[in-house]
């Protein structure tokens, strides 16, 4: 952990200035809250497997969502990539029978694709990647409807997958637990090491800063955005695809909520919107406590409505908080 | 005599129609400290650009060490060793000063796939080259750079640059949104920058300012070298006089109904 400095040792202080504490105060709070109301089934097994399944499908995009906000750009269009790969999975192999590897792998290249896409309008024209992800997020879920339509003739394919697929990417352990929670904690992996580890971790903290002093640093700054969208795009085909061999069918429709879902959890987690700070344990820490709340809405018997207002709350408070912790870490100086 | 490192003889510049820079001569000597005095409009950021790389002149020649050479983009110039400091430091507010000292040019331990940024050495490396030059309040790598005083920041950029072997700095506006001490701060890095032997050209409408470092002034008037002249030929009023294009800054005063002994 990068709490534990070699040289600054633990202390209180350092840990106050670490830009996820707000996150982790927040989570704390959150659970704290649902597990009073929630009683013995949130806390145990059934509330944790309910909302750690919540967590893993939107952490697995919210981490690229995240690396993309701290280099200063957005991603919507992930909404429409999950159904989009689910779709030619579920065609692919559901349909026209081919292997179930088959079907993965052209999912997952659907992702990169639209990533690719992404990148290249973004650095090659002014538009800002905002509005050219809601562009593509739209073009994208026309084309899914249209090509389900012409294909299949309807907007909902079934697939069965084969037992070794179906254990590795829609198996449930104890029948609760779905496995994409290991496959998001082996992408948090990743993406830790990406952000905070590799020397590429310095380019996109430098990106999200100034991107014009990165590019005179000797970044290759467009070649780095397109590698975020197409990071972004292989995630969110990725979920796709667990949802195909977890449901068994995939829909022209749904996935849109993953569009602010992924970057309600980034905020939350503490990523700077306008680019340049932001950190891989805020964004898991963000993606949990949404989480949380999402599920334990239910296990609370709350009214659902509820929810939603909890969590717009949450977002304002994130967002306050995170200011304020930022200023802390501004004034940080190593005491003597 | 030996060749001055930067040179510029009879640059002309125009966009298009517009002629912003009109037979500009100029150079700079290992060791010396280049102002361009201008007020705004007068075509300073158009001639840092030009020196930086950023703009190929329309008409003229750029030497240095005495040979002719064209910059096809600002990293070029940069790889000749020309460094440009803007006024705040083109630094990234919320990197640490390791992580900003070494953007681009990140040390790393391990190989291949598994390069690991070497945040110690680079935080070690970054704060020795800014203690080097006399700012050792600055002891700690992993501090933001946001947290830093705009005169440190500018200091941090400067030994940055020169860490990575510049040989003409270009400090573009350094002191102007400082207060007076943490000037006093930038001015005594510049000091120490010449005094290493680099090629420093200061860009300024502080009079005061370019006359606590100078050793050479150029002062800017609508695209053209009002006046050249060395240190100890002309006086302060004879400058900003010079920088308000010829009409005495008491005339101006006058005009605004002020009193210049405010």
């Amino acid at each position: 952990m990068q709490t534990a400095r070699g040289e600054a040792g633990f202390s209180l202080g350092t840990l106050i200035r670490r830009p996820e504490t707000g996150s982790l105060i927040g989570f704390v709070a959150v659970y704290l809250f649902f597990a009073a109301l929630g009683g013995a089934v949130f806390i145990g097994a059934p509330g944790w497997s309910s909302w750690l399944n919540i967590a893993a499908e939107v952490g697995i995009i919210a981490l690229p969502v995240g690396l993309l906000m701290i280099s200063g750009e957005f991603d919507m269009s992930v909404g429409s990539i999950v159904p989009a790969s689910s779709m030619t999975a579920a065609i692919l192999c559901g349909y026209f029978g081919f292997a179930a590897p088959v079907g993965i792998v052209a999912a997952l290249c659907v992702g990169l694709a639209i990533g690719y896409v992404n990148g290249i309008l973004v650095t090659r024209t002014t538009i800002p990647s905002l509005i050219v992800t809601i562009g593509m997020m739209f073009a994208v879920m026309g084309l899914t409807l249209g090509f389900a339509v012409l294909i299949k003739g309807s907007t909902s394919v079934s697939y069965v997958p084969d037992p070794l697929t179906k254990s590795l990417l829609g198996h449930f352990i104890n029948g609760m637990f779905n496995v994409s929670i290991i496959w998001w904690i082996g992408f948090v992996a990743v993406f830790y090491f990406l952000l905070h580890i590799s020397p590429l971790g310095n380019w996109i903290y430098a990106l999200g800063g100034d991107r014009e002093s990165a590019r005179s640093a000797g970044i290759p700054t467009d070649k780095l955005t397109i590698a975020l969208f197409m990071l972004s795009g292989f995630n969110a085909a990725f979920v796709g695809v667990a949802q195909v061999m977890t449901y068994q069918s995939a829909q022209v429709a749904g996935g849109q909520s993953f569009i602010f879902n992924s970057i309600m959890c980034v905020v939350i987690g503490g990523v700077l919107l306008t680019g340049g700070a932001g950190s891989v344990i805020g964004i898991v820490l963000g993606t949990m406590t949404f989480a949380v709340v999402n599920q334990g809405i239910f296990f609370a018997a709350l009214d659902p409505n509820i929810g939603s207002i909890i969590i717009g709350a949450l977002l304002l408070l994130a967002v306050l908080s995170n200011d304020k912790f930022r200023a802390l870490a501004m004034s940080y100086s190593k005491k003597k | 005599m030996t060749a001055p490192v930067l040179e510029l003889r009879n640059i002309d510049k125009s966009f298009g129609p517009i002629d912003v820079l009109h037979n500009i001569t100029l150079q700079v000597k290992a060791g010396e400290v280049l102002c361009l005095l201008g007020d705004n409009g007068a075509g300073k950021s158009t001639l840092i650009k030009t020196l930086a790389g950023v703009h190929q002149p329309t008409r003229g020649d750029i030497l240095m060490d005495g040979q002719p050479v064209q910059f096809s983009g600002p990293r070029d110039a940069a790889g000749r060793g020309i460094a440009t400091v803007h006024q705040f430091g083109g630094t990234f507010p919320l990197m640490s000063i390791g992580r900003s000292f070494f953007v681009g040019v990140e040390p790393t331990k391990g190989w291949g796939p598994f390069k690991r940024f070497d945040r110690k050495t680079a935080n070690r490396i970054a704060v020795e080259a800014v203690q080097n030059f006399g700012i050792t309040r600055i002891d700690d790598g992993d501090r933001l750079v946001g947290g830093l005083s705009g005169g440190e920041r500018q200091s941090l950029a400067i030994a940055r640059a020169v860490h990575f072997g510049a040989r003409v700095l270009i400090l573009d506006e350094p002191t102007a949104a400082l207060g007076v001490k943490q000037a006093a701060h930038v001015l005594r890095i510049v000091n120490e920058a010449k005094r290493r032997g680099l090629a420093v050209v200061f860009i300024t409408h502080q009079v005061m300012h370019a006359m606590a470092v100078g050793d050479h002034f150029a002062v800017l008037i609508r695209g053209a070298i009002a006046a050249d002249f060395h240190k100890g030929e002309k006086t302060r009023e004879e400058i900003s006089d010079l920088m308000a294009g010829g009409e005495s800054m008491a005339d101006l005063e006058a005009q605004l109904g002020t009193n210049a002994t405010v």
